[in-house]
């Protein structure tokens, strides 16, 4: 997880400028946005454009082929229809109630249409009366057959294909006279071969299959893939395909994936279907459209991941930025308060070390009298008198001094340095109270720690200043280490621990605020942020590290080089 | 060995040029630079010790002055705050010594002796 993702306060407490996880939010979507939207419009496009090439080049030639083939079967069962309408009309009851006469007819309409088989007369009480054709089915009782109801019904019927007495597939035409003596009914026996010849017209490529069913389901012509005549075929046939065709992809009993087209005929039980399996064009758009889908996933899954990575990489930049910003201008501070505060102890020293001269003088002058003049009464305690002022004008002019030191611009005076001796030097001052305390003080150097160029007195001062606290920190028999050792960018480190009382976290960020002390009556707190100006003019940095009960460890980095 | 003292600090220039005395040293005193270089015009001192910051001249205006008519006099700096640039412009300009208030009248006596010393040893002129 980046650490602005949690970081929800800014770099030094402050609030933060940005709201990183809403910006991290906000750059994700947009650039996803941008990046995925033209994607997924070409993706659709790409769809939609090549489900209506699909549309063009397969489904549209199946739909025309079904329309004409729907209609001549419609054209073929109506001209039959009409014919036999023609014979009721024309022709009187006596004559067509007789075998010759029907047989005539029926050679005259084999001849003229095709396809009859027989002809047969029927009485509205459902007995053939006349019949003429190769069965023997005169005298045959209709009633209790289907046909029958919906000719007497409706006047004109054509029957799906069925067995009925002569056990063999056949389909019937059938129209009504009604006449004063009565109706009667004109049947003919149509040949399904004639279906099937119309409907094969239809489908003659390879893996195609054209067929008839009946509106229920069931074939009514034998089938190139899918049973014989009169099984149930396996694709449920749309009840409203009366009207323009309908077409579906399916996969057909075989496991090939079919277009299956089906066309209602006009005023007939029969809807045409074509099965149409195209090896090269289905497969290829199937295959197509898997590698769109594919192709959009992975880009999609691509763009997302570096998308995330580039708003994660660059709002961690940005915070990272603000972090700096904020901490630089938390240390620019700070070094105008110290200007301010130094400005302000410059003024304040200045102006009492004139009346402290005054006082330094006055009681100097006294004091010569004291000495000069004989007999001077209660000598011992005046002389005593003087020379405690002027202790006490030396002690001030120390505290103004300090005050001045610290406000004063440091020139800094270069020379080479050896840490190591220096530190040794430094600690020179401290043996006496290291013997007596039994503090230890460790020493470790990096081998061949090459010198520091900087200036003597004012890291005397510094190491001086940090040592005084450590020894002030650490309880007798305490421990002390300093290190040093060379870093990058040519800059040395000196780490001084101890194992001393530590610092609480609210006074260590005091720790370098001039007049901060914890020593009391006893400290200036101008130690450590003098220390810290020091450091600051030599070009180095200064920090602190402590828990309490544990120890504190001061960090100087120096540069190996003063700058010009 | 004569000496002057110029500081607008009367009670401390007065209390000085006493302790002075006592010392075997003769010191006269005054309090500003228009004061000081009448006086410097009659009296050859050995040395002169000016104040940085008077009302009028300042300590550094005053030491020019007096310098064009007593060349060989030296000059000694009292200030009650000093800074590095401030020093080095007074030793630049021909000061023996910049001191810092209040300081011991001991060391003052030793500064003014070597300062009177420095400032017979310069070339004429300078």
């Amino acid at each position: 997880m980046p650490q602005f993702w949690r970081e929800q306060g800014g770099a030094e407490g402050g609030r933060p400028l940005f709201n990183y996880r809403r910006m991290w939010r906000q750059t994700v979507f947009v650039t996803l946005a941008v990046a995925l939207i033209p994607l997924f419009a070409m993706a659709a496009i790409n769809y939609f454009e090549y489900s209506r090439t699909l549309h063009n080049e397969l489904i549209a030639p199946m739909d025309g082929l079904a329309a004409s083939t729907a209609r001549s079967v419609s054209f073929f069962l109506e001209e039959r229809k009409s014919a036999l309408s023609f014979v009721v009309a024309d022709k009187p009851y006596t004559d067509l109630v007789r075998t010759e006469e029907l047989s005539e007819i029926l050679v005259h309409l084999k001849r003229a249409f095709g396809g009859f088989i027989d002809l047969g007369l029927i009485g509205q009480d459902g007995v053939q009366w006349a019949y003429s054709g190769p069965y023997s089915l005169e005298g045959k009782d209709y009633r209790g057959q289907e046909w029958f109801q919906e000719v007497v019904m409706q006047g004109v019927y054509i029957s799906p294909v069925f067995t009925g007495f002569r056990r063999y597939p056949h389909f019937v035409i059938a129209v009504k006279n009604e006449s004063a003596g009565g109706s009667y009914i004109l049947r003919a026996t149509i040949d399904t071969q004639t279906l099937t010849d119309l409907a094969g017209a239809g489908g003659g490529d390879e893996g195609a299959d054209a067929l008839i069913v009946s509106q229920d389901g069931f074939l009514q012509t034998p089938s190139r893939y899918y049973g014989k005549i009169l099984e149930k075929f396996w694709f449920p046939v749309p009840k409203d395909a009366l009207g323009s065709p309908r077409t579906a992809e399916a996969v057909d009993p075989r496991g090939e994936r079919v277009i299956v087209t089906c066309q209602a005929v006009p005023r007939s039980p029969f809807v045409f279907v074509l099965v149409k399996r195209s090896p090269k064009l289905l497969p290829g758009w199937i295959s197509l459209r898997r590698k769109l889908v594919g192709f959009f996933t992975l880009s999609a899954l691509g763009i997302a991941i570096v998308v995330l990575a580039v708003c994660t990489f660059l709002v961690s930049r940005i915070f990272e930025a603000d972090r700096r910003r904020a901490a630089l201008l938390h240390k620019a501070e700070y070094t105008n308060k110290l200007a301010s505060l130094g400005r302000l102890a410059a003024g304040v020293a200045h102006e009492i070390n004139n009346p402290l001269a005054i006082i330094n003088e006055k009681a100097g002058l006294l004091k010569d009298m004291i000495h000069i003049v004989p007999d001077f009464p209660n000598r011992g305690k005046a002389e005593d008198i003087t020379d405690s002022i002027l202790q006490s004008v030396e002690r001030c002019s120390t505290i103004t001094h300090r005050l001045l030191g610290f406000a004063r611009h440091i020139d800094v005076s270069t020379e080479t340095i050896y840490l190591d001796a220096m530190l040794k030097e430094v600690l020179g001052f401290l043996e006496k109270e290291s013997q007596y305390r039994s503090i230890s003080v460790a020493l470790s150097f990096e081998e061949n720690l090459a010198p520091i160029e900087s200036d003597r007195g004012q890291l005397q001062q510094v190491f001086l200043n940090i040592l005084n606290n450590a020894f002030a920190a650490v309880e007798d028999g305490g421990e002390i280490r300093i290190a040093a050792r060379s870093m990058a960018d040519d800059m040395v480190e000196i780490r001084i621990s101890d194992n001393g009382c530590g610092i609480s976290p609210e006074n260590l960020k005091l720790i370098f605020e001039p007049f901060f002390t914890t020593k009391g009556r006893k400290g200036t707190g101008l130690g450590l942020s003098i220390t810290y100006g020091i450091v600051q003019k030599l070009g180095g940095n200064i920090e602190v590290e402590s828990r309490q009960g544990i120890g504190t460890t001061f960090i100087i980095t120096l540069p190996r080089k003063q700058k010009a | 060995m004569r000496v002057l003292l110029v500081d607008d600090e009367k009670e401390l220039v007065s209390a000085m040029a006493e302790r002075l005395a006592f010392r075997g040293i003769e010191a006269d005193w005054v309090t500003d630079g228009r004061q000081a270089v009448e006086k410097a015009k009659s009296t050859p001192y050995d040395v002169i010790v000016l104040d940085v910051k008077m009302p009028g001249a300042s300590g550094h205006a005053v030491m020019e002055t007096i310098k064009r008519f007593l060349p060989r006099a030296g000059f000694v700096f009292l200030t009650g705050h000093t800074s590095v640039e401030d020093k080095a412009r007074g030793e630049a300009a021909g000061a023996a010594f910049y001191l810092m208030k209040p300081l011991k009248i001991d060391i003052l006596v030793e500064k003014l002796k070597a300062a009177a010393e420095a400032a017979k040893e310069k070339p004429h002129g300078t």
